[in-house]
């Protein structure tokens, strides 16, 4: 299984024009993240995000370091990014190719040169996600629980160590979030969820609450989502 | 839901599908130097014909492509009224036509050729540039990014409207034009991140 490390992170961001030059959006945090399935939960705004985001590089930590299976995030991003999937909110924007078989064709390049190959390559990968009937259809045109499959399609076609998924299901209708789950809580890679759906953070072996860019709880998920609720209600 | 103005790959097994990327290219820019060079009612109609006859071969939808290429044909209509009012019906076929075949020839391309297809000629071709420090493949995917963002533009400004209508604002160009474009360049930082995330153009 992998390992994150978050050692002493924190995570500041510029607010041009603003009253306040700075704002912290994740305050000092050491993690160490081992656990199969974790998630990361927490009010709108409270820094699970951008938790979720430097364990790629997408987010760089002002302060502190992240250290994915033994690579600093900050000096080997490149490696990192090939060991780490990541999975949008809004699947729209991580679609960049016209056509489904095309972008799932995009994740495949730097494995498969040959482009017959790849196509190939391609149909595969949809056909295991269900998808092959759609191959040839503009991304444009998918609904949006197609388009999220496609989205994870696309990730997990390198088939990467990590997936992290950035609030997966919080635009899909409730069957296609429960298939985006189920299919999450399927695979083999290590995933750190970051949700709003607390049904499916129950369903982790770690949770971890964030709120205010503090973890403010962290251990077995009952306790954790019982404190959230505790917090909220 | 808004559709591509410059036609979107249908898969076909027809000649035209199975053309090099490169001929294609080459052929619709011979044409459109034949368009400028011999401009006359003979070479327009020929155009025509050709192009009607390569959008047969290639089995273009054409109510498709029709609905695809409105905004094209209402700005054509101007135009052909236009030189119909200041030169004359010959001198309007001359011009209008003309632009119609072109416009029609570039739908069968787009609509005959694979973006991935594009992707690995650009890459191909840019390939001596290599040397000046020139990245073939991120030109390829910017290209294919410029496609893929046109009916993305096209859904996110009807978006816009309906939001601006659903207000009453249908009628201030800055409840429509701003949230567009700060939605446009969102999507746009959106869209880099996801690259990035997926490690593209890391090497």
């Amino acid at each position: 299984m992998s390992r994150i490390e978050l050692d002493q992170v924190v995570v500041r961001a510029d607010t041009p024009g603003g009253p306040v030059p700075e704002v912290t959006v994740l305050q000092e945090t050491t993690l160490d993240l081992t656990e199969q399935r974790i998630a990361l939960i927490g009010p709108n705004g409270s820094g699970k995000s951008t938790l979720a985001r430097l364990v790629n590089g997408l987010v760089e930590p002002t302060a502190g370091r992240v250290v994915v299976d033994g690579l600093d995030v900050s000096r080997k991003g490149r490696e990192v990014r090939r060991r780490v999937g990541f999975v949008f909110t809004d699947p729209t924007a991580q679609l960049v190719m016209p056509t489904v078989a095309e972008d799932v064709g995009l994740s495949l390049r730097h494995h498969v040169k040959d482009r017959h190959d790849r196509a190939a390559a391609a149909l595969a990968v949809l056909e295991s996600y269900g998808l092959s009937e759609l191959a040839d259809r503009s991304v444009h045109t998918l609904s949006g629980g197609q388009r999220q499959l496609l989205a994870l399609a696309g990730v997990l076609a390198t088939d990467p160590a990590i997936l992290v998924a950035d609030e997966p299901t919080t635009l899909l209708d409730l069957r296609n979030a429960q298939k985006i789950g189920d299919l999450l809580f399927g695979l083999p890679q290590q995933l750190v969820l970051a949700t709003h759906d607390l049904d499916l953070a129950l369903r982790c072996d770690r949770a971890i609450l964030i709120d205010e860019g503090t973890v403010v709880a962290d251990g077995a998920p009952a306790g954790v989502v019982a404190h959230y609720r505790a917090m909220v209600g | 839901m808004a559709v591509s103005p410059v036609g979107e790959y249908q898969p076909g097994t027809t000649v035209l599908h199975r053309l090099p990327v490169g001929t294609k290219l080459l052929g619709l820019v011979g044409l459109s130097i034949v368009a400028v060079a011999f401009r006359g009612p003979w070479t327009t109609g020929g155009l025509l014909v050709l192009a009607v006859a390569f959008s047969l071969a290639a089995r273009v939808r054409l109510a498709r492509a029709a609905r695809a290429l409105r905004g094209v044909l209402v700005a054509m209509s101007l135009l052909a009224a236009w030189q119909v009012w200041q030169r004359g019906w010959e001198h309007a076929f001359v011009v209008v036509g003309a632009l119609v075949a072109l416009v029609l020839l570039a739908t069968v391309f787009t609509t005959t050729t694979s973006v991935e297809r594009m992707i690995d000629a650009v890459t191909r071709w840019l390939k001596p540039l290599r040397r000046f420090g020139v990245r073939p493949d991120l030109v390829a995917l910017a290209f294919s990014l410029m496609i893929r963002g046109i009916p993305l533009t096209l859904e996110i400004a009807a978006e816009t409207r309906d939001a601006a209508r659903a207000r009453g604002l249908e009628r201030n160009p800055r409840a429509y034009l701003t949230p567009l474009v700060i939605r446009v360049v969102a999507h746009a930082r959106a869209t880099g991140d996801a690259l990035h995330a997926r490690g593209i153009g890391d090497d």
